[in-house]
């Protein structure tokens, strides 16, 4: 993987990222919103591994913040999951525009 | 072109195709499994990249764990069958202007700037050197946050249980 | 008991009485708070006499001289090193004899006021007011410092004000109590600039330093206030002239008398006690507080005092000879010999021989006390057996009101200059001192106290000849059985006769050295012959009904008529507030508070909202708009910190 250049992978990550932020501006069934921010964190995780590899290959950082990047991924996917089931529980929709009552 | 690069090309434009779909599709279970997809696509790349450890942390995690988490849930809200709804052209509009600003803006400034790749040879990343790190506490020493992560990991849990649990009274 | 506690306790005795009546009044029985509030009264007139004594026989002379004797001080607010405003009482001559007559006039009045105001609803809040106002009052006479005599003079008009409206569900009483109000607050502006700008150049509030520093002919002190002349005045007879407004203001002289006539919708024994024998005179004890200072450095001042005093007495005088209502007659008398004393004042000088006038003012402010007190609490007792003011509805009553009768003649003889009653004592040494200093003065003077016994004994024949007395079925007697207002009636003809036999230059004069007041027995014909006739004429027209009154009235056409209307000067007043004042100043006023200063405010408010309103919708509750913002954000500030400082 020596001759792919670092921007590349970089790019793919944002991309990624952008994808995961256009998802989330758009969704509007809460599960499908969770998904996007999935990817987003995903492609942080991407971003991470290939500036180590790349630009640090001595070190182990990126690595390590990736590993703690999917835990607490893994954390939140299941509180907010839990949220979304009491959610649904009180009001019978899982759509986001439906859960607007904290406004002025 | 080496057939790494030609396999990372690939996977690149898979793990993106994958995640359009998601984003873009109308039926939940697809969004789904496209995202596990994608997510299986990422693995790839990971391991590309020489990283093995983090390539199978990701597929046991974040594929078995948190697609297959998603999915008990979109069944546990009785979504699995219908349609999503349309979306509302004003929101669009202002939603892909953000996005493909944010993109031109972020890929503009990687392009122009030149990065250095390093000569130095790797750390092998191996279940051995990443234990040993993880728990040490002096030289780049993980064991504080190793720490943290892990009562976090009680409150997510813990928190979890108790938001969702049924009401006694009803 | 030490002089200084007892003087002390003279004023606090009515300040507690006023404490506890408005506190606790209402718990207490109306007849038991009279009771406690007259008690204090007495004792307090008991003190004063005490302190008297015991000044003017026992301390307060030091080698032939009264010098004053400061009892107590203590400082309440400093301003810087030299100007503070202190709490004092002092013991003076005058100060001396102002309490002596305070105290015993009120304590007169309170007594009195036990049968007249009896069965009225607010029987303690009027003792209250009454207690409040003696404090007041006595507070003002023993004052050391010139703020403490304002703050106590802004008390008297407070108290004044109250009294007045005591009856204030009727309209005319709440108009006259603010129309007294607000006359005085008026002349207390120029009192204050005056204190102001005396005290500026003194540097200092005490009156006895001011006295002193502005004494002495060519200090840094006056030199300061005479460097700058304006119209033709320095700057220190600038300062006394906007102090004596006030006390003009006060004292009712012209043209500020307009408010006390109308002050007579008050209850009569108010009247008695302030509007006759104690606040009226506070101008007139100002004038002579600082008399020092006038007679020295600025006795253009003193002149136009005299003159101020000297018209206002003859144009009372003429107003009084043709009103109806007994209480109007005697209000215009009571400016009339205000005037008498001011003009007396104003003749005197510094120096042996030329102070006489000063003394011949505070010994009629004296006698003045008694027998003007007198003559309105004869009133009250009239007024409250008739049920009317006006003298129309009087005549013939004789037999009803015997001992109202006698001591109504003996004040009415008092007032009138006849010998050896007080107010000849005391009207002569003011007509001698005339006499010495000012001839044109002395003239005008003599017809007015001419003036004086007529309108005064056409009050009395009015009132008790005139008509021959009515059989009817009740010939009763009026006065059965109220012995508080007759018992107060007695001490104060006792006072009104015999007052006039105090040695009075012995005691009172500037400087503090006695005053030889010589009566000139040959110099005193013509006074009284004057008197003499105004009586006599009086008795022409009015012991026996008959048609002179009205043949002289038309006779006099215009004048009387003009009389009559108090020369209209009431409407003259009305003319300048309603129709110059308020639409020139105040319509315009109003209109730019009401539209410009309270419209920028809505206007604020209104934009706030809009503004408010506006950004409302940002928070809407709904998760992606805030998402959206928050990228847009990020953006922008990415955009900036990357093009603008790392390219």
């Amino acid at each position: 993987m020596n001759d792919v250049p670092l921007s590349h992978v970089l790019v793919l990550s944002s991309a990624l990222f952008f994808l995961g932020v256009y998802g989330f501006f758009t969704r509007r069934n809460i599960i499908t919103l969770l998904m996007s921010v999935e990817l987003i964190l995903n492609s942080v995780n991407l971003n991470f591994i290939a500036f180590n590899k790349y630009l640090f290959p001595h070190q182990l950082e990126g690595v390590f913040f990736t590993l703690f990047i999917i835990t607490i991924a893994a954390a939140e996917v299941s509180l907010a999951i839990a949220i979304i089931i009491n959610l649904y529980r009180r009001f019978n929709t899982i759509d986001i525009e439906d859960t607007n009552t904290m406004k002025y | 072109m080496s057939a790494g690069a030609i396999i990372f090309y690939v996977l690149s434009i898979l793990v993106l195709i994958f995640g359009i779909l998601t984003v873009f599709t109308r039926r939940i279970f697809r969004a789904a499994v496209y995202l596990l997809l994608s997510l299986i696509g990422i693995a790839g790349i990971y391991i590309l990249m020489d990283m093995e450890f983090i390539a199978a942390i990701q597929i046991i995690i974040y594929v078995g764990g948190i697609v297959v988490l998603i999915i008990f849930s979109i069944f546990l809200t009785h979504q699995a069958g219908e349609k999503l709804s349309v979306y509302r052209p004003k929101r669009l509009f202002w939603s892909v202007l953000l996005t493909v600003a944010g993109l031109i803006l972020t890929t503009s400034v990687i392009i122009r700037h030149t990065f250095k790749p390093a000569g130095i040879p790797g750390v092998e990343d191996s279940v051995r050197n990443i234990g040993r790190q993880l728990l040490d506490y002096k030289h780049h020493g993980y064991v504080f946050p190793f720490e943290i992560v892990s009562i976090l990991l009680l409150a997510a849990l813990i928190g979890s249980i108790v938001i969702a649990m049924k009401d006694k009274k009803k | 008991m030490n002089y200084g506690f007892a003087s002390l306790l003279i004023n606090l005795l009515p300040l507690a009485c006023f404490i506890v009546l408005s506190l606790f009044g209402k718990m207490i029985k109306p007849a038991i708070s009279g009771i406690i509030s007259c008690f204090a009264l007495v004792i307090s007139a008991v003190l004063a006499i005490y302190v008297a004594y015991g000044y003017f026989f026992e301390f307060g002379k030091q080698e032939n001289i009264y010098l004053k004797e400061i009892v107590m001080q203590f400082q309440w607010l400093r301003f810087n090193d030299s100007l503070s405003i202190d709490f004092g009482i002092v013991l003076d001559p005058i100060s001396v004899m102002m309490l002596v007559v305070i105290s015993l006039i009120s304590a007169m009045v309170h007594i009195y006021s036990l049968n007249y105001m009896h069965g009225e609803e607010r029987f303690q809040t009027y003792y209250a007011y009454l207690s409040l106002f003696t404090f007041s009052m006595l507070g003002l006479v023993v004052s050391i410092n010139l703020f403490q005599m304002y703050i106590f003079w802004e008390l008297v008009g407070i108290s004044s004000f109250l009294l007045i409206g005591f009856y204030f569900t009727k309209p005319s009483a709440i108009a006259a109590a603010k129309k007294a109000f607000i006359i005085t607050r008026f002349a207390d502006l120029g009192f204050l600039i005056g204190i102001l700008m005396l005290s500026f150049d003194a540097k200092t509030l005490n009156i006895f330093t001011l006295i002193e520093r502005l004494t002495q002919p060519g200090s840094a002190y006056i030199s300061g206030l005479n460097a700058i002349t304006f119209l033709g005045l320095s700057g220190i007879s600038w300062a006394l002239l906007l102090v004596f407004i006030g006390g003009a203001g006060k004292s009712a002289m012209f043209p500020l008398h307009i408010w006390l006539p109308d002050a007579m919708e008050g209850p009569t024994p108010v009247s008695a006690l302030i509007h006759a024998a104690t606040m009226v005179v506070a101008g007139v004890y100002l004038v002579a507080r600082l008399f020092p200072v006038l007679a020295v450095s600025a006795t253009d001042v003193l002149t136009i005092i005299s003159y101020v005093g000297v018209f206002s007495a003859l144009f009372a005088a003429l107003i009084a000879c043709t009103q109806t209502d007994i209480k109007r007659v005697l209000a215009y008398s009571t400016i009339s010999q205000i005037g008498f004393m001011m003009f007396a004042i104003g003749i005197a000088r510094w120096g042996e021989g030329h102070n006489e006038g000063f003394t011949a003012s505070m010994f009629h402010l004296f006698t003045h006390a008694f027998f003007k007190a007198l003559l309105f609490l004869c009133a009250g007792v009239i007024i409250h057996g008739i049920h009317s003011n006006e003298m129309a509805d009087m005549g013939g009553l004789r037999k009803k009101l015997p001992i109202t009768h006698i001591t109504f003649l003996l004040a009415c003889l008092s007032i009138s200059g006849i010998p050896p009653f007080a107010g000849f004592f005391s009207k002569e040494s003011i007509l001698s001192s005339a006499f010495s200093e000012n001839r044109s003065i002395f003239y005008i003077a003599l017809f007015t106290s001419g003036l004086t016994s007529f309108y005064m004994f056409r009050l009395y024949f009015r009132i008790f000849w005139n008509i021959p007395e009515k059989v009817d079925e009740e010939n009763t007697n009026l006065e059965k059985g109220r012995w508080a207002m007759l018992s107060t009636l007695v001490i104060l003809a006792a006072g009104a006769v015999f007052a006039g036999f105090v040695p009075f230059g012995n005691f009172v004069s500037p400087d503090g050295t006695p005053v030889q007041n010589h009566i000139h027995f040959l110099f005193s014909i013509l006074p009284v012959s004057v008197g003499l006739a105004g009586i006599i004429f009086a008795g022409f027209m009015y012991f026996r009904k008959n048609s002179l009154p009205e043949t002289i009235a038309f006779a006099l056409g215009k004048s009387y008529r003009w009389s009559y209307d108090k020369f209209y000067i009431d409407e003259i007043y009305y003319f300048m507030t309603k129709k110059v004042l308020f639409n020139l100043v105040g319509r315009p006023a109003a209109w730019f508070d009401r539209n410009i200063v309270d419209g920028m405010m809505n206007g604020t408010a209104d934009l706030t909202l809009i503004f408010s309103n506006s950004i409302k919708k940002l928070q809407s509750g709904r998760l992606q708009g805030y998402t959206m913002w928050f990228l847009a954000g990020i953006l922008t500030i990415a955009v900036v910190v990357i093009y603008s400082f790392i390219y």
